[in-house]
């Protein structure tokens, strides 16, 4: 295999360099025609050779879905979503339907991902990763399966589980976030097509990192997708996320669910690199990334982490929240949110304290340059019974130029007496004092700017896992790239 | 080293520099004494080249690979690979990068623009404690971030760390002594004259002749509207001190 596949071309759009992700793959694809209905749910069903539960989930979802409307709260505009012009299923053609093997994909799809640095092939695979690369709207390839399977860990994609485990995907698919919960929530419950799903048995502690690498590819083609991760009686896992897609001039919309569950004493720590083609710099094209994400600390001192590096995307609206329902559970969530040129960001998280002596950490750092718009929403609620809640936010903001924007929207409502809450916000701006102190230093201008960013992140990059915050680092500074003027 | 002809600078359109003139050998220590609004932080950003100090005319000739070339366009970060550091009158803050770090990659970036390797974290740090006893600096200050809730003599302390580190060929002290007590102000000029050497030349800039008892200067110069007024030995210093600035300018 050749390492610059022929048939993946660069795509003719000026973008100062910044995003190389942007290429389109050729590929024969297997398409659902555009517009959503419930022959279009029958149709995706029926492709994925769901059980008749699953159909029925997806019609109630859609059916919920029909009686609401897009929130409009977000501190953010965008032009109208026409929900009848999205392809909701579009698929890499395979030479034979059915479960997946590497043998069966395009060899397309798989040079695609090897430019993306994710090879799947056995030779090529990442050590000590094991991925589940989603490619529109399907797993493509899931590496180290049988290894873990020796653990007694199930990876793979969520349309595999059904099959796999059905009792297990019924029992905890919508347990976190009801296909009712919201408007993207649902009409992602309707329409999702893939994602991954993981187990993690009792007593397990996952030895590699797990991760789903999605990429949107085809045009016009939504992308809905769903992950599903239980961590067992004292199971251990850390799970990460990354995305990217090709640049184009409309708008593709992402609505994903991630719903996470902790039982007794069970860690699970989430990280994403989020990459998505953000539109270029007058703020044409690029995804609107809606996404819910949420875990459920269900047992006795368990602790869900979430750590995001929000990079990309025209629009983010995404909150990773943690239900702290277990008594002493712990939610964390740690996140760097970029914005630049045009882009918009309304991104945060919820701490919901419903066991005693539940704790939360919320760090959040903003950055915002040229005419981007970066806020932070977040709520820390104490319910009655949550005895000895304790909560920490500090939500910090840095603003590159006079023309953007950061705002801080904290909500805390507190229905217990014995709850300790302290949040700390600051806004600052990368002054010309630090940069001609560090250059005369000798760092040059982009040097300067990112050790001034790479120390204001700091808190959250010591979160993520070495690699990717090695890759957290480069992508900020790649994303910064001629920003301080 | 340096030779600075008929220097005309100014800030956002104000003349503050107005024919400046100045020769640094080598090997020497001149002082740049003046009353208040003299000119004597603005002819340190000048030397080290803030892109807000804008060169009208003259030339500020610095030696650069045994050419004397003029760095009057020269952006900062040339200047100080090329040798030339300011310790700062107000040192800046940079929240959450530790100051090894930050020594670090200042140190790398020199470095390789010399053709020589990066040092690894671990011999920079030996490195880095080797130059940190004559400041008695304690090993705490490395993982601090930089400058954050230092106090005004740790501030400056770690100025002259940084360039113990960079050793500079001409360094500029910008008000060093500004905010010192005296014990924090020897232990600073120990720091500056354990750097001296024949092949590196200094200037001190300050409003007091005290900071200049410890580190002896070989020549002083007092500015007054942005030219040099007076040129002497450390004799002129003493007289400065004793008879104010009145009698240069009138």
């Amino acid at each position: 295999m050749n390492d610059q596949p022929e048939n993946i071309k660069s795509n003719n759009i000026p973008l100062g360099g910044e995003y190389k992700y942007g290429f389109v793959t050729d590929v024969e694809t297997d398409s659902a025609p555009k517009g959503l209905n419930e022959d279009i749910i029958r149709f995706i069903s029926h492709k994925k050779g769901e059980p008749d539960f699953m159909l029925e989930w997806r019609l109630k979802a859609f059916r919920h879905w029909l009686t609401m409307h897009e929130p409009h709260w977000p501190n953010f505009v965008y032009s109208p979503i026409d929900y009848q012009e999205i392809t909701y299923y579009s698929a890499p053609k395979r030479k034979t339907d059915g479960v997946s093997s590497l043998e069966e994909v395009d060899q397309e799809v798989l040079k695609t991902f090897d430019k993306l640095g994710i090879p799947l092939g056995e030779q090529k695979r990442l050590a000590g990763v094991a991925v589940d690369a989603v490619f529109d709207s399907v797993s493509v390839g899931t590496t180290h399966q049988k290894d873990l399977e020796k653990l007694g860990i199930i990876f793979c994609p969520i349309s595999e589980a059904m099959h796999k485990v059905p009792a297990l995907l019924q029992k905890y698919l919508g347990s976190v976030v009801p296909y009712s919960d919201n408007f993207f929530a649902s009409l992602n419950s309707a329409v999702f097509t893939d994602g991954s799903f993981c187990y993690i048995p009792p007593g397990v502690r996952c030895p590699v990192e797990l991760s789903t690498y999605f990429r949107i590819n085809a045009k016009g083609t939504g992308q809905f997708e769903r992950t599903l991760i239980v961590a067992d009686e004292g199971a251990y896992v850390s799970y990460l996320e990354g995305c990217t897609a090709p640049i184009r001039d409309e708008n593709q919309l992402h609505a994903a669910v991630v719903e996470l569950v902790a039982l007794d004493n069970a860690e699970i720590k989430y990280s994403t690199v989020q990459n998505w083609y953000a539109g270029d710099k007058d703020g044409r094209g690029g995804i609107y990334n809606f996404v819910t994400k949420r875990g459920k600390c269900a047992g006795r001192n368990s602790k869900i982490s979430w750590t995001q590096v929000e990079a990309g995307s025209a629009i983010t609206w995404k909150y990773p929240s943690c239900v702290l329902l277990g008594d002493n559970s712990v939610g964390e969530f740690y996140s760097v949110a970029l914005t630049n040129n045009r882009m918009q960001a309304d991104t945060g998280t919820k701490m919901i304290h419903i066991g005693k002596n539940t704790r939360s950490t919320i760090i959040s750092k903003g950055i915002a340059s040229d005419y981007a718009n970066n806020s932070y929403r977040g709520l820390v609620k104490v319910m009655p019974g949550a005895e000895n809640a304790r909560n920490f936010s500090q939500c910090d903001s840095m603003l590159i130029g006079n023309n953007c924007s950061a705002n801080t929207f904290p909500y805390i409502e507190v229905e217990n007496r014995t709850a300790t809450l302290e949040h700390e916000a600051t806004t600052s701006r990368i002054s010309a004092d630090q940069i001609f102190y560090l250059q005369s230093r000798g760092l040059d201008k982009e040097q300067a700017v990112s050790l001034v960013i790479n120390g204001f992140c700091k808190d959250v990059f010591k979160t993520l896992p070495l690699e990717f915050a090695v890759e957290a680092v480069r992508l900020l500074e790649m994303k910064l790239e001629g920003s301080v003027g | 080293m340096l030779n600075i002809k008929d220097l005309y600078a100014s800030v956002e359109g104000n003349p503050i520099i107005r024919g400046l003139s100045l020769s640094v050998q080598a090997g020497e220590v001149h002082a740049v004494m003046g009353p208040n609004g003299s000119g004597k932080s603005t002819l340190s950003k000048v030397l080290a080249g803030h892109p807000q100090y804008v060169v009208d005319s003259g030339e500020i000739l610095y030696d650069v690979s045994g050419v004397m070339t003029n760095i009057a366009g020269m952006e900062a970060e040339q200047r100080a690979r090329e040798g030339i550091f300011l310790a700062f009158q107000y040192p800046v803050e940079i929240p959450g990068v530790p100051t090894a770090e930050f020594l670090r990659a200042s140190y790398n970036v020199v470095a390789r623009h010399h053709g020589l390797e990066d040092m690894d974290p671990m011999d920079f740090d030996a490195f880095v404690r080797s130059k940190m006893g004559v400041l008695e600096m304690d090993d705490k200050y490395l993982d601090r971030a930089v400058n954050v809730d230092f106090s005004g003599g740790e501030k400056k302390r770690n100025e002259i760390l940084q360039m113990a580190v960079l050793n500079p060929r001409l360094a500029i002290l910008d008000e060093t002594d500004s905010g010192l007590d005296i014990d924090s102000m020897k232990i600073v000029a120990n720091g500056v004259n354990a750097l001296r050497n024949k092949r590196n030349a200094m200037i001190v800039i300050t409003h007091y002749q005290r900071l200049l008892n410890y580190i002896k200067p070989d020549v002083v110069h007092v500015l007054y509207q942005g030219r040099i007024v007076k040129s002497g030995g450390p004799q002129l210093a003493l007289e400065v001190e004793e008879r104010g600035y009145d009698w240069l300018v009138k």
